[in-house]
């Protein structure tokens, strides 16, 4: 099972996000970190892979099966996209969503085994003691996890994680990518993240994106992509890659002016 | 160890969903309570015995007491619930789709645009449907009303149109209906001017078992749709976004909920005049009881309106003996205190 992008152009208006975008396929089981500066189009990419932006040219393929001619629902059920801002404003509670995740909006009422999964899901991210608040007495990183558990209760073959570690702590950063990373594996999905911290995500990422002007601009392992000297000109700084005693990269960037 | 925690937060969610079907279970108790009341006070004072059996055997009664009871009374009582169990559905799903608390009929233009429809066939004789008397001022109050959702349902078609936008566009055409209110008030006579008022003030007076029938109508129409949208609807709570990424077709939701609102808006309207806080506060009391699952969200905030009206319409005739105040000025006064009771003294922690 692969995910393709091909010839995808999209804009918003007047303003061109993307032209001919192509990408090596995606594997399943793998987990690709989507980078590049603010504002070069890695939410817009998830969108339109998410079908929340139809593309004007070119095609997103899973499994070969264009997304773009799928029923939202049958779409919403292997794909899904956790989206950058994940405060909720509404009085539901947070077991409340994560089970609204898990069941999607068909109605009815919850199976046992709906109830038992998503206790799994909440105890996996070490947020059960929270199920009974509502999601907007938390604070930011937990609705962040909370946003996470709904993500993995889907059980998708898609993941679009945007930002998913932006409001956590040191530990909880770690945790939970080594979590995403994991379940990738296990479950064999495919996993994209739009991660800022390249140093973090190359130890966690199988496989770099990085995108500059509507094109991907550097594909390839970690440490190939962080080594291409394209990369720090992309974001306009000067990046120097080491490795510790470890083996993890050292990343430093350093302002070129 | 790890086993009994997890037992606890799925028997905890069960706990919460029982919980409140019980306050369905009692919001229902406490509104066919309401009715009982408000069918037994009134000008006459007769007894609560009498009144019911007024109610059950009418033909073993003093004629005189059984039309009080049937023609009189028990109109107005079912209305009160109606409407308010309308006004109560429609600021709901407002407020749901606008992802705005302060959203609802009222502040988006819907019920002045009525008002102002009213007006006109009142102090001019203008009409958009040519019928007589108070069926040509409902008509027009109503089409008025309706006329104003279709603009505002064409502007969600737009490109580009955030629900800001929307918002601020109701809020524009407030305003606008209301100035031209203002300039039909000014240009009326005397007498317009006090129907005019009067008919603003909102009366159940003008109950009758045909706009009951009309009312039971629409909601026999809007609440199964309602309640087979209901998963999707509280996804919609969460955000437009988190939403999509579960497959809701939101716009179209929205625009569905829009006509649902509309309607049950303009009828309300159009058959008592406006009638405000209610659409505002009923699902702020639903909300605060058991928070935004619509399968609870919506009969609560159905049975809150109900329920303020239902005690609106027995105060209105209970504060001064023989005079029946506008229901539309009492909604409020006695709203109010209750709303706030519940705002002190509901506090987040019951959630936990």
């Amino acid at each position: 099972m692969t995910l393709e992008i091909s010839g995808l152009r999209f804009a918003y208006g007047t303003n061109v996000v993307f032209d001919a975008l192509h990408a090596a396929p995606f594997q399943k089981g793998e987990l690709t970190a989507l980078i590049g500066p603010n504002g070069v189009g890695k939410s817009s990419l998830f969108r339109l892979m998410a079908g929340l932006h139809k593309p004007a040219e070119g095609k997103i393929l899973l499994h070969g099966t264009d997304t773009s001619l799928l029923p939202d629902r049958r779409r919403s059920e292997s794909i899904f996209l956790l989206t950058q801002h994940t405060a909720m404003k509404a009085a539901l509670a947070v077991f409340d969503v994560v089970l609204l995740a898990k069941r999607g909006w068909q109605g009815g009422r919850a199976t046992s085994s709906d109830i038992a999964h998503v206790e799994e899901t909440l105890d996996l991210l070490g947020i059960e003691f929270l199920s009974d608040r509502l999601v907007t007495e938390l604070s930011g990183g937990q609705q962040q996890l909370v946003a996470l558990c709904q993500a993995l209760v889907r059980n998708p073959q898609v993941l679009l994680l945007d930002e998913p570690t932006s409001a956590l702590d040191l530990r909880r950063q770690l945790e939970v990518l080594r979590l995403i990373r994991n379940v990738t594996r296990e479950r064999q999905i495919i996993t994209f993240a739009a991660l800022h911290d390249l140093a973090l995500a190359s130890r966690f990422a199988d496989r770099f994106v990085l995108l500059h002007e509507g094109r991907v601009a550097v594909d390839g392992n970690p440490e190939e992509v962080l080594r291409n000297p394209l990369t720090g000109n992309v974001y306009g700084v000067r990046l120097e890659i080491d490795r510790n005693a470890n083996g993890s990269l050292i990343v430093n960037a350093d302002l070129t002016s | 160890m790890d086993q009994t925690i997890t037992m606890r937060a799925g028997e905890r969610y069960r706990r919460r969903m029982m919980r409140n079907s019980l306050f369905v279970g009692g919001a229902i108790l406490l509104l066919v309570l309401a009715i009982g009341v408000d069918v037994g006070v009134g000008p006459g004072w007769y007894t609560p015995a009498e009144v019911l059996t007024a109610l059950l055997f009418p033909q073993d009664v003093a004629p005189k007491l059984a039309i009080i009871v049937w023609d009189v009374r028990l109109p107005v009582a079912v209305m009160a619930v109606l409407i308010g169990a309308m006004l109560g559905i429609a600021g709901a799903q407002m407020q749901t789709i606008l992802h705005n608390p302060l959203a609802d009929p009222f502040t988006l233009g819907i019920s002045s645009a009525a008002s102002f429809g009213a007006a006109l066939a009142i102090a001019l004789g203008i009409g958009l449907w040519p019928a007589g008397g108070n069926v040509f001022i409902a008509l027009n109050a109503f089409l008025f009303a309706l006329g104003t959702s279709l603009v505002l349902f064409m502007f969600t078609r737009m490109r580009g149109v955030t629900v800001e936008t929307f918002v601020l566009v109701g809020i524009a055409l407030f305003f606008t209906f209301n100035a031209l209110l203002a300039f039909i008030q000014y240009q009326s006579s005397e007498a317009q001017l006090q129907q005019i008022i009067f008919w603003m003030m909102g009366s159940l007076a003008r109950a009758s078992w045909t706009k009951i029938a009309v009312c039971l109508v629409l909601l026999a129409l809007v609440v199964p749709l309602c309640w087979a949208r209901n998963a999707m609807m509280t996804a919609l709570a969460m955000g437009d976004d988190r939403a999509a990424s579960l497959g809701v077709p939101v716009a179209r939701l929205r625009l569905e909920m829009l006509a649902c609102i509309s309607l049950l808006a303009a009828t309300a309207t159009a058959f008592v005049g406006t009638i405000g806080f209610v659409g505002l506060v009923g699902p702020h009391i639903a909300r605060m009881l058991v928070g935004e699952d619509q399968r609870h969200f919506i009969p609560v905030s159905a049975a809150a309106g109900a329920v303020i009206l239902s005690v609106s319409s027995t105060a209105s005739k209970a504060i001064t003996p023989g005079v029946i105040y506008p229901i539309g000025i009492i909604t409020a006064l006695v709203g109010v205190p209750f709303f706030l009771s519940l705002v002190i003294s509901i506090r987040r922690e019951t959630w936990r």
